[in-house]
């Protein structure tokens, strides 16, 4: 088999029997899911579905309880600390409230990664955050403004910034349009996929936004009660023939996914 | 019965909590601590903290250290007065403050300053993700949050010492020869001849050992603190309290070794 059709049969992340519990509760049940390289993959699920456990496990952020995590065939899980954090240098993350340093300009953000590993000299740092702002549609005299003068949008951006200027080629969206207008909700998307395409990366991203997931993800899996229900074209959702996903694509109270009211 | 076990259960629980948190911040120190022998070093950080310890709380420690020696003048004045043994004030004044009141006024001080606006920080961070965001750009959280802050600690609190030593001396002296009809040179005589290396040392010492608690502590509590601003908020009152109610503690402990017969 050659290298190529290899790399096509080999999922680039896989999941299985991934578990969590903190304390009492299960947040994961034994997720199995496999996420192909190149392409754009949307988790969905309700709060407390256990969507962003999952990507904290994946990025090493939260050990779990049983289950492998292989990335490129690999079980990340008995890696080597030095490779595990090989690794992570090819990861990048945009978090959900951008997660940008108060203490730093946008442009020592933006470089973060790449000062921290001496890839860059820090009087090269700005020109490199500016080529990187340009990518995502800001101005390079953003770079000299501190996070907290940005909006919300900007703020995205930033963060989109800081999660590409590494090259990296698995990428990680945490809930990007959350707290967006739909306008800016949709020039967030348009960067994404534009980015992912740049960069030739996987997107893991995690949301509750339907039109979002339909713009950037090429597949869906929907994570309900901390295992996965459905797996299928991002383009099928609202009309999958699964009455859970169908029930949450259109946002319908009425439903097999009855709401834990709580008194 | 249950009556009885009930709050034996309960005082038994308490103390495996308190064991529990104190291993817990001693690995957490061991941590921090073991960052410093291995690269990458952050001294662009260990500066800027160096900075915002020792030079940002000199005006606040100057002044204390100011009224705390004016004071203590005062006192003992009054105080020996009674036992015709007025002559000792600039004796006692400077053992008090180079041994004991320098240090720790200096250390409560940078409890109230530093220990807050460290856990401050470092709880803003947790709570909005910036220290996750920190693991994903390879960059160990320990190591670029942690260890600078300590070391530098650990540096400022004696610098910080120096000065509150030599003010408080000068409120004494100032209070000695402006109230109490001390000759100035006969005052600063008697301060020099009375006061010995051991003195300075030991306050040096603690200061080290005060600087290094003031941080971890507020580190600490920043790191594992819990849901949005009121945990933020609960963080910080920790790290000052804990700090402070162990600067007092451990400047016990420092005494007995340095000082017991």
């Amino acid at each position: 088999m050659d290298t190529k059709a290899h790399n096509e049969m080999v999922p680039k992340i896989r999941l299985r029997g991934l578990a969590k519990a903190f304390g009492e509760k299960k947040v994961l049940d034994g997720v199995d899911l496999d996420i192909r390289a190149g392409h754009g993959m949307v988790i969905l699920g309700g709060s407390g579905s256990g969507k962003s456990v999952t990507i904290k496990c994946i990025l090493g952020l939260i050990q779990p309880d049983a289950g492998t995590i292989e990335v490129d065939g690999r079980d990340i899980l008995a890696m080597p600390r030095r490779e595990r954090d090989e690794l992570n240098d090819r990861i990048g993350m945009l978090f959900q409230n951008g997660a940008l340093f108060d203490s730093l300009p946008v442009w020592e953000n933006v470089c973060f990664k790449l000062l921290a590993q001496k890839r860059i000299t820090r009087a090269k740092a700005r020109d490199k955050a500016a080529e990187v702002l340009a990518q995502v549609g800001l101005a390079a005299s953003v770079g000299d403004l501190s996070p907290a003068e940005l909006s919300g949008g900007m703020q995205k951006r930033v963060g989109l910034a800081r999660a590409i200027a590494a090259q990296p080629d698995i990428i990680f969206f945490d809930e990007p349009t959350t707290g967006l207008d739909p306008i800016m909700g949709a020039v967030i998307d348009g960067l994404i996929v534009d980015v992912v395409k740049r960069l030739g990366a996987t997107a893991v991203s995690i949301t509750h936004d339907m039109a979002s997931a339909r713009r950037i993800g090429d597949d869906a899996a929907m994570l309900h009660k901390g295992k996965i229900v459905w797996r299928g074209p991002a383009a099928t959702l609202g009309d999958t023939g699964n009455a859970m996903v169908d029930q949450f694509a259109r946002g319908e109270r009425d439903g097999p996914i009855q709401m834990e009211l709580r008194r | 019965m249950d009556l009885v076990l009930n709050p034996v259960a309960a005082v038994g629980r308490g103390v495996l909590s308190a064991c529990r948190t104190v291993g817990a911040v001693a690995l957490f120190a061991l941590q921090g601590l073991s960052h410093l022998v291995r690269p990458p070093f952050y001294g662009r950080l260990f500066l800027r903290h160096l900075v915002e310890i020792a030079y940002f709380s000199l005006p606040v420690v100057a002044l204390t250290a100011i009224f705390t020696g004016m004071v203590l003048a005062l006192q003992s004045y009054t105080g020996f007065a009674r036992f015709n043994a007025e002559g000792a004030v600039a004796n006692v004044v400077v053992l008090s403050i180079t041994r004991e009141l320098g240090p720790v006024i200096a250390a409560l001080m940078v409890a109230g300053r530093i220990g807050a606006a460290f856990a401050a920080e470092i709880g803003t961070m947790r709570v909005t993700d910036q220290i996750d965001a920190l693991t994903t750009l390879s960059t160990n959280p320990m190591k670029y949050l942690v260890t600078p802050r300590l070391l530098a600690g650990v540096v400022a609190l004696p610098f910080l010492v120096v000065v509150a030593d030599v003010l408080g001396v000068m409120g004494g002296w100032l209070i000695g020869t402006t109230k109490l009809g001390f000759a100035s040179l006969s005052y600063l005589k008697a301060t020099m001849d009375f006061l010995q290396t051991m003195d300075v040392v030991s306050g040096l010492v603690k200061a080290s050992v005060f600087g290094f608690v003031i941080t971890l502590m507020g580190c600490w509590c920043g790191y594992n603190s819990k849901g949005g601003a009121q945990g933020v908020g609960a963080a910080t009152t920790a790290a000052v309290v804990s700090s402070s109610i162990l600067i007092l503690a451990l400047d016990y402990v420092l005494t007995e070794m340095f000082f017991a017969r």
